[in-house]
């Protein structure tokens, strides 16, 4: 399926982007008239994929994340953010909610709120070669949203 | 954000975005004041928080933790509805009394 519309975006592994990244995807996805409510739910779940590129993938050292956002026919929305970081050896062990190897400050929720935030998450990752995360979501917007 | 303590209570009322990139510095700013004041209570105000992802769950797990290790009770209030959902999923409810903001 060829997307209606993309944007491309790459930036430096630095945690002050984290939030440049999620308000400028949200503002792509706009277009697509979201609720608050979708809008939040996909700022949020490009904060954690992009800070586990940052955290994990470059282990806080420098590196660069790109991320596409593609509008696709039915207002689906797809968010593709990777990294040439280390990469995942098990991801299914990654994506448990409350797995960290990062001890007391992080919850260890990233994947978890990805996944119940969004529609679909996939996760492509090969040690030493970087990561791919998936993020889909279906829109559908203030104008559905009032008719309810 | 701005810190009061009376009667035992330190009360955080967090503002603004609360991420992994901003995370640390609150952070530092509220042990600093649990090692020095020794509260009885630790309340976490959200109320003014505009956006946070998981790093304001680790927040608060990193705080009851500290607070716990003194014997004190960390309350969290005021989570912004849109806001509710990564609480709910993350579980923390059971550490302490968590409240969502009325509308």
């Amino acid at each position: 399926m060829k997307p209606i519309n993309t944007m491309k975006t790459e930036i430096e592994s630095r945690s002050v982007n984290e939030s440049f990244a999620r308000v400028c995807v949200a503002a792509f996805v706009s277009q697509l008239d979201p609720t608050v409510e979708e809008l939040s739910d996909i700022k949020t779940a490009v904060s954690e994929a992009v800070t586990n590129s940052i955290v994990h993938g470059y282990k806080e050292g420098k590196g660069k994340i790109y991320i596409t956002a593609s509008v696709f026919e039915n207002a689906i929305v797809k968010i593709k953010i990777r990294d040439k970081g280390c990469g995942i050896e098990n991801i299914k062990e990654a994506m448990q909610p409350l797995f960290t190897t990062m001890g007391g400050e992080r919850a260890g929720l990233g994947f978890a709120v990805m996944e119940s935030f969004m529609d679909k998450v996939k996760v492509i990752s090969h040690v030493g070669k970087g990561t791919t995360v998936t993020l889909e979501k279906k829109i559908n917007g203030r104008f559905l949203a009032d008719d309810k | 954000m701005n810190l009061d303590f009376s009667d035992g209570v330190l009360t955080v009322f967090l503002d603004g975005e609360i991420d992994h990139h901003t995370a640390p510095s609150i952070r530092e700013t509220i042990d600093e004041k649990i090692l020095q004041d020794k509260p009885r209570v630790l309340k976490l105000d959200y109320g003014s928080v505009t956006f946070m992802d998981s790093s304001g769950i680790g927040l608060i797990m990193g705080r009851y933790k500290l607070i716990n290790s003194c014997s004190g009770e960390i309350e969290v209030v005021n989570i912004p509805k849109n806001m509710e959902k990564v609480v709910k999923l993350s579980g923390i409810e059971k550490l302490g009394k968590v409240t969502v903001k009325e509308d």
